[in-house]
């Protein structure tokens, strides 16, 4: 977008949502290619972008393919939307795109994550992206990637339990809380990038898109609406998700996902929601009930 | 009575290296149940021939047909590769002369045993680790050690597992490049003696490439024995290396040290 200053004169600025158009269509086909093939990850020449590779370069391109005027972005990192990482790409946006921003999930249509899934759940106008490391979940099994591609393309995922078995083996128990994988749509394998495993379940039959940018590693990935989510295990070690032991000391949720908060070096640590906007909604409906069952004792 | 089909049916196998020849016509069959050995020295074309036969390595020219439990014979490099891949770790078997090649050294033995069984799609966690329990026994490794990763493990225990996560899925057909390179005498002798016992008790067939003559003898049932690139004996084990034809065979028999 150009600001046009004074007679014509054209003040330099950035494209709108800061990539060229022809970048803007090459990420867009890889989309449409890794929403057509869910869970295989399609190759795409990913750019240089004004932050450092982990700092959500995948995501960030992914999200400035798609992102028109209309749109409302919600960035969070680890759940919450006040971290550096988020402030920095919502801030961006909003300069590069000048897109209203928010951080209600129900206000946005389109949502840029590092590691969680809004505890809310998510509608078919939602976009959920996702920024990622390591897309390869069978990188540490498997060095090669001329190897791993084959896996994929054969459907060869024995190795996949092989990980599993191993934690079992040294752990009793499946070990992997996080970059669980799963196989999407009955056939691919897929690193559902450093998530909670806690949020797996959340991936299944969800009614958003859900796109995936590494960026580093130059690969997008997608599991379009209302497709199967199956995180791998074994029949007598079945998945589970993680259980947290009290509610959140701030909104007093059960079964949201918890952060350990450390208050002092005395050992005292409290667990509050990594949602931040869960937890300050939860927080209000919680002050509103105290605020009724007030009025009706004074009434009655 | 129907003619017993051979295992496997190798035809004229070729193989250069531009203009140099790895090996060169070879024809041989091999039927269930019975042991090959390929000797010659080192340069001869032994592991070419072994890694043609195995699909591990595309012969120039020539066809290679495996009998499939399904009693039909296929030409292997007609085959797709998903389906060759699939015979390689389910109905074969291939036994490394360096054990690091054929394991994976960072993964628990068990994991290195049950491996192949996850990848025909066992599920159930309990059944694995007991499957590589047995196996770990069976090949003489302690059961404590099943947790171990190879990398703690000596080179005759190495071996022995790259053994027994070969034969878990109960392959029918076994490639073995030297097993006993690189392990001192007495181990050698215990590691033969194993594989003996198994092959009696599974019967399996072996293609064993070895340039050691006595391990031939201990193991085989017939012998190849090749020299650059080419068979220029071959016969039942006793008859080649009791009364060799060949000067060249003589040599290698004659070359023994006996004590």
């Amino acid at each position: 977008m150009n600001d046009e200053v004074g007679d014509g004169e054209v003040l330099a600025s950035y494209n709108f949502a800061y990539l060229d158009e022809q970048t803007k269509r090459m990420i867009r086909r890889a989309i449409l290619k890794a929403i057509a093939i869910p869970g295989y990850q399609v190759p795409f020449a990913s750019r240089e972008m004004p932050m450092p590779y982990g700092w959500g370069t995948g995501g960030v391109q992914v999200t400035a393919a798609i992102i028109g005027p209309e749109d409302t972005l919600k960035v969070i990192d680890q759940g919450a939307d006040d971290t550096t990482n988020a402030v920095s790409i919502r801030a961006f946006f909003a300069k590069t795109a000048r897109v209203k921003t928010t951080m209600q999930t129900g206000k946005a249509t389109l949502i840029q994550t590092r590691h969680r899934i809004p505890e809310e759940a998510l509608t078919n106008d939602q976009i959920l992206v996702y920024q990622v490391p390591i897309p390869e979940p069978l990188r540490f099994l498997e060095p090669r990637e001329t190897e791993t591609r084959k896996m994929h393309g054969l459907e060869e995922y024995g190795l996949m339990h092989v990980k599993l078995y191993e934690d079992i083996a040294k752990n009793g128990h499946i070990a992997t809380t996080y970059a669980y994988p799963v196989k999407v749509a009955g056939r691919y394998v897929m690193d559902p990038s450093p998530t909670p495993k806690f949020d797996n379940p959340k991936m299944n039959q969800c009614e958003a898109l859900q796109l995936f940018g590494a960026g580093r590693e130059k690969r997008i990935y997608a599991v379009p609406p209302y497709t199967n989510v199956v995180s791998l295990d074994f029949e007598d070690h079945p998945f589970e998700v993680t259980k947290f032991e009290e509610p959140c000391a701030l909104c007093g949720s059960e079964g949201a996902y918890l952060d350990e908060v450390i208050l002092d070096d005395k050992g005292h640590k409290m667990f509050v929601c990594s949602d931040t906007d869960y937890c300050e909604k939860q927080q209000r409906k919680k002050m509103q009930n105290l605020g009724e069952e007030a009025k009706q004792r004074a009434f009655s | 009575m129907t003619r017993e089909l051979p295992l496997l049916d190798a035809q004229s196998i070729s193989k250069f290296y531009g203009s140099r020849s790895g090996c060169e016509e070879i024809s041989f069959q091999l039927f269930s149940g019975e042991v090959i050995a390929i000797v010659g020295e080192s340069g001869s074309g032994k592991t070419t021939l072994l890694n043609c036969l195995s699909t591990r390595l595309m012969p120039t020219s020539g066809s290679i047909h495996y009998l499939g439990r399904d009693g039909v014979a296929r030409n292997l490099y007609q085959m797709s590769e998903a389906e060759r891949r699939f015979l390689m770790r389910t109905d074969w078997g291939f036994v490394h002369q360096n054990p690091s090649d054929g394991l994976r050294m960072a993964v628990s033995a068990g994991a290195n045993v049950g491996e192949r069984l996850m990848a025909v799609g066992e599920r159930h966690y309990g059944s694995i680790r007991q499957t590589a329990q047995n196996w770990l026994e069976r090949v003489e490794i302690l059961a404590d050690r099943i947790d171990d990763e190879p990398r703690t493990f000596s080179g005759g225990m190495r071996q022995r597992l790259q053994i027994a996560r070969n034969l878990v899925t109960a392959p029918r057909l076994v490639f073995m490049d030297e097993p006993t390179g690189g392990l001192d005498v007495s181990v050698q002798a215990r590691l033969l003696d194993l594989i003996k016992g198994l092959v009696n008790d599974l019967g399996l067939s072996i293609i064993i490439v070895t340039h050691d003559l006595a391990v031939a003898r201990l193991l085989s049932d017939r012998i190849m024995v090749m020299k650059e690139g080419r068979v220029i004996e071959a016969g039942l084990t006793d008859c080649v290396l009791d009364d060799p034809q060949q000067p060249y065979t003589q040599l290698l028999v004659s070359s023994i040290l006996k004590g």
